[in-house]
């Protein structure tokens, strides 16, 4: 996409307009960052690259003087600066959209962006017209469409993202921070925002993004930084590497990119959904009629646009929502509108979509965090005492088994990486040895070697005999791992194939509204 | 630097507070020297008044005890996210019941004692969780229902106070409990003949026992370790936490959330009831009509922010508390020092300690944990 703006010169001649130089970055004895180097020249989409836990956040959020690192220098522009926090980060023409956001629900759009820079007439009264004038003719200059009256809450997360970026060009940014922006994208809102970062660059703005997703790099990245384990590992022309070449370089060993499985005769129904019919916030139809099973010995894979009603649909299976009507039952056994604690008892795992609202308590530590569903039963508790040394122990095992970075039982998961948080909630669902796994978007902010694991873990299951229902939004996922594709489109099933004859287009047919035959 | 400097102070509670309470002695002494005052001498006067004697020393274990237990109650329901405004009426209801069953039921003292606690508990238990249902069950914010439910609780002792056969005759009191139902310590001996006789040879415990030094705060203690405990080690604490820290969480994860929301509230009510049945049945030994609230619940709020809503930290701030509310007022006959100041330095130094939360807020302005999560 940006490749047209690639002298090769240019790395050795130009100045660059970021230099980090042997940044090393310590939260008490845990070095995140090991003596990092980056430069990033202007004009240019830089990647960083590493595992989950690798220090990437970490290393943008001393740029954008978040951290105060430990020891190294920064450059901007060839001048050594001091970022000690945001503003001046912000003053030297650094902006960041976090992996995160970090927007104000309540707020409109112009609001949001302006939050803390407003301009104000007499008394204070605030100039709000002539902002959303600002922010539309901005949002046009660089194809970012946005309403920059519409409120946050009711706009969609590729929406938001738009108003972070917004929001750090309207504070004047050159240099913008992307970290991890396509984890909470659709396919074709991450097709618009490589339009984006291709129009910033055009206008000689320099980019840093943080992906896991290699497909994505390569089409969008000019150089890639590959860090491992907070150490930095290489940078390379993204144009003269593979995407082979870079997850080996990432993960320290060649990645499987092919889901290995065997095939599989599935077994009776264990998931069935008659005629559901559930309700989103606003009270409106979600789900409509809706029906499905999932055998055992099988992934089912549910495709989808987001919005689409697959967000109700598994809050109503796993209780956390209310069914209007039609049924939900398990072995034959009705689960409708049961209590999530009974739901659970039935033998039902979730990995649900959103970590950090439903999947985690932030404020938990690992082992905490780990026990949420079983943290009554034995042997972690006995006659309601919990038991902290069993608790311990098994965390130890799962960190180990999982691969959750750093191996500490202790630490608070909302310091965990991203990546790092959603392996705690894999790890947990998984060892519930459940007999339907629901695994919505498990692999997001995933790195490609976390990403084969938790494949590998959800074809386990499968072969054990258990079935599970694989929700996500990107198609290669949905057909690399599944058995089955049902395809969800406005609340209800239009379609059904198998897996070994799926094709991506009459999938993104079907999902955008036309059945198959068509 | 003031960075770093702010950072260190704001991760380091223990060291944040004590420097708290420093600042907060430092500028109360800033304004009585304003106020034409010598600053060392009222404080001297203030510790002479806390430490001098060991009937003072008594006085203060004293007034701390009902603080220690209403800043438990309040630090218990802010671990499972509840703002329990309502200390205030659950002390009332507590120490009411206390005084009904401690002066028409006519027991033993081995089960009397007994008796009046579990009634107090009960009932102020009940109080407290009326607000734990209606949170839960209506979505009626604690705050509101807490606030409304004091004035209930007011208004239903004052009633009591003046219905006939409770009422002492000629004052606006009810009757006292009977002996059987005190915790106070050897409270009938120390009045029989052999005990005055016994006193005024040992000074010393002569002057304690001019004290109703009592039980409470052994109880007290003993309270905050079990509530330590249950927050530390059992599934109910961990459930109450975790709905505390993120109930969506816990939803998903099978936790009862409104159940544990009029548990916890169930239990915070307790508490503080527990601190007015121990008020009664240790010092007051009756209720009198109330013009206004007390204030031990208020003060409740204080001692938990104080004691950064840890049991172990409430009953020290219990303690200081206790310690600048009796010894605080010396100053006043002794030297004409307002003792309006230690009001002032007790409300400086809460606001110190707020302020971690404050600059933990700008810390973090911008980092995932305290900005609006979309
Ligand atoms: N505030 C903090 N306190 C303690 N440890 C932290 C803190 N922030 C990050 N870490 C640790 O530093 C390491 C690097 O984290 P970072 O968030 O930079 O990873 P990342 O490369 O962005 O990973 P991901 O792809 O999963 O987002 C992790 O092991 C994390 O646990
Ligand atoms: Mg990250």
């Amino acid at each position: 996409m940006s490749g047209n703006i690639k002298p090769d010169a240019k790395s050795t001649a130009q100045i660059p307009v970021v230099y980090m130089k042997n940044i090393i970055k310590k939260f008490g004895d845990f070095v995140a960052n090991d003596t990092i180097s980056l430069k990033v020249h202007k004009g240019e989409v830089h990647a960083l690259l590493g595992e989950n836990g690798a220090g990437k956040s970490t290393l943008m959020n001393v740029l954008y003087g978040l951290y105060t690192p430990t020891s190294g220098q920064i450059f901007i522009n060839g001048k050594e600066v001091e970022i000690k926090n945001p503003n001046i980060a912000i003053q030297h023409k650094i902006g960041m959209v976090h992996q995160h956001f970090m927007l104000v629900k309540p707020f409109t759009v112009t609001e949001n962006i302006i939050l803390g820079m407003e301009k104000t007439g007499s008394f204070g009264k605030l100039h709000i017209a002539e902002a959303e004038k600002e922010v539309e003719e901005l949002s046009k200059k660089y194809g970012l469409a946005v309403n920059p009256r519409a409120k946050i809450e009711d706009i969609t997360v590729g929406m938001q993202q738009r108003v972070e970026i917004l929001k750090a060009l309207y504070r004047g940014a050159d240099i913008l921070i992307l970290d991890e922006p396509t984890a909470v994208l659709t396919p074709q809102e991450i097709y618009e925002l490589g339009k984006i970062v291709h129009n910033l660059t055009k206008e000689g703005k320099s980019i840093i993004l943080i992906s896991h997703k290699l497909k994505e790099l390569k089409i969008m990245a000019d150089y890639c930084t590959i860090i491992r384990r907070g150490k930095f590992i290489d940078t390379v022309d993204v144009s003269k590497t593979t995407e082979e070449e870079l997850a080996a370089k990432m993960v320290g060993r060649a990645v499987n990119f092919i889901v290995d499985k065997k095939p599989k005769e599935a077994g009776e129904v264990v998931l069935k959904i008659e005629d559901l019919v559930v309700k989103d916030n606003r009270g409106l139809d979600a789900v409509k009629k809706l029906s499905l099973e999932v055998r055992r010995g099988e992934i089912l894979g549910l495709a989808g646009i987001d919005g689409n009603g697959q967000s109700q649909l598994l809050e109503a299976i796993t209780g956390l929502r209310k069914i209007e009507s039609g049924k939900v039952s398990i072995h034959n056994k009705d689960i409708t509108n049961k209590t999530p604690l009974e739901i659970i008892e039935s033998k039902i795992s979730n990995i649900p979509q959103d970590r950090q609202k439903r999947g985690l308590v932030l404020d938990f530590s690992v082992s905490e965090n780990l026990i949420l569903e079983n943290h009554f039963k034995k042997p972690f508790a006995k006659k309601g005492v919990l038991d902290h040394l069993k608790i311990t122990e098994f965390s130890i095992e799962l960190i180990d088994k999982f691969d959750v970075r750093p191996t500490d039982e202790n630490k608070i998961v909302g310091n965990l990486s991203g990546g790092n948080q959603q392996k705690v909630i894999i790890a947990r669902e998984v060892t519930n040895d459940p007999d339907l796994l629901i695994a919505a978007q498990p692999t997001r902010g995933l790195d490609v070697g976390a990403i084969e694991y938790v494949h590998r873990a959800l074809v386990r299951q499968r072969d054990e005999d258990k079935a599970v229902l694989l929700v996500s939004l990107e198609l290669d996922e949905v057909i690399n791992v599944s058995d089955r594709i049902a395809v969800i489109y406005e609340g209800a099933i239009v379609g059904m194939v198998d897996a070994k004859d799926a094709d991506i287009e009459s999938l993104g047919l079907m999902m955008a509204g036309g059945t198959a035959s068509d | 630097m003031i960075k770093k400097f702010l950072k260190l102070f704001s991760n380091n509670v223990f060291l944040f507070t004590v420097i708290s309470i420093f600042l907060g002695l430092f500028i109360g002494a800033i304004i009585l020297l304003a106020a034409g005052f010598n600053p060392l001498q009222a404080y001297g006067v203030m510790l002479q008044g806390i430490f001098g004697k060991p009937k003072y020393l008594s006085y203060v274990i004293i007034r701390s005890t009902p603080l220690i237990l209403t800043g438990l109650s309040i630090a218990f329901a802010f671990r499972t996210g509840l703002f329990n405004i309502g200390a205030e009426g659950q002390y009332i209801i507590g120490s009411t019941v206390a005084v009904v069953v401690g002066y028409f039921i006519h027991l033993p003292a081995i089960l009397h004692i007994p008796l009046v606690i579990i009634c107090a508990l009960i009932a102020s238990g009940f109080w407290g969780g009326i607000t734990g249902f209606f949170k839960a069950r209506f979505g009626v914010n604690e705050v509101i229902s807490t606030i409304m439910l004091n004035w209930v609780a007011l208004y239903l002792q004052n009633f009591l106070i003046y219905t006939p056969g409770f009422q002492k005759p000629g004052g606006e009191v009810s009757y006292a409990i009977q002996p059987t139902a005190s915790i106070t310590f050897l409270d009938k001996w120390k009045r029989s003949e052999e005990g005055i006789a016994w006193l005024l040879d040992h000074p010393f415990w002569r002057d304690l026992f001019k004290t109703p030094i009592n039980w409470g705060f052994l109880i007290a203690i003993a309270v905050a370790v079990l509530v330590w405990f249950i927050l530390k080690h059992t599934t109910l604490g961990y459930r109450l936490r975790a709905v505390g820290f993120n109930l969506y969480a816990a939803e998903y994860g099978g936790i009862n959330v409104k159940k544990n929301m009029v548990i916890s509230m169930t239990i915070a009510g307790a508490l503080s009831g527990l601190a007015g049945a121990l008020q009664v049945m240790g010092v007051s030994h009756q209720i009198s009509l109330l013009a206004a609230m007390e204030g031990y619940g208020f003060d409740g709020i204080a001692v938990s922010l104080i004691g950064n809503s840890t049991p172990i930290g409430c009953v020290f701030s219990g303690l200081l508390f206790g310690g600048l509310k009796y010894g605080g007022p010396k100053m006043q006959p002794a030297m004409g020092a307002p003792s309006e100041i230690i009001n002032i330095v007790i409300g400086i130094i809460v606001f110190f300690i707020a302020i971690p939360q404050v600059i933990r807020l700008i810390l973090e302005f911008g980092k995932r944990k305290k900005a609006e999560k979309v």
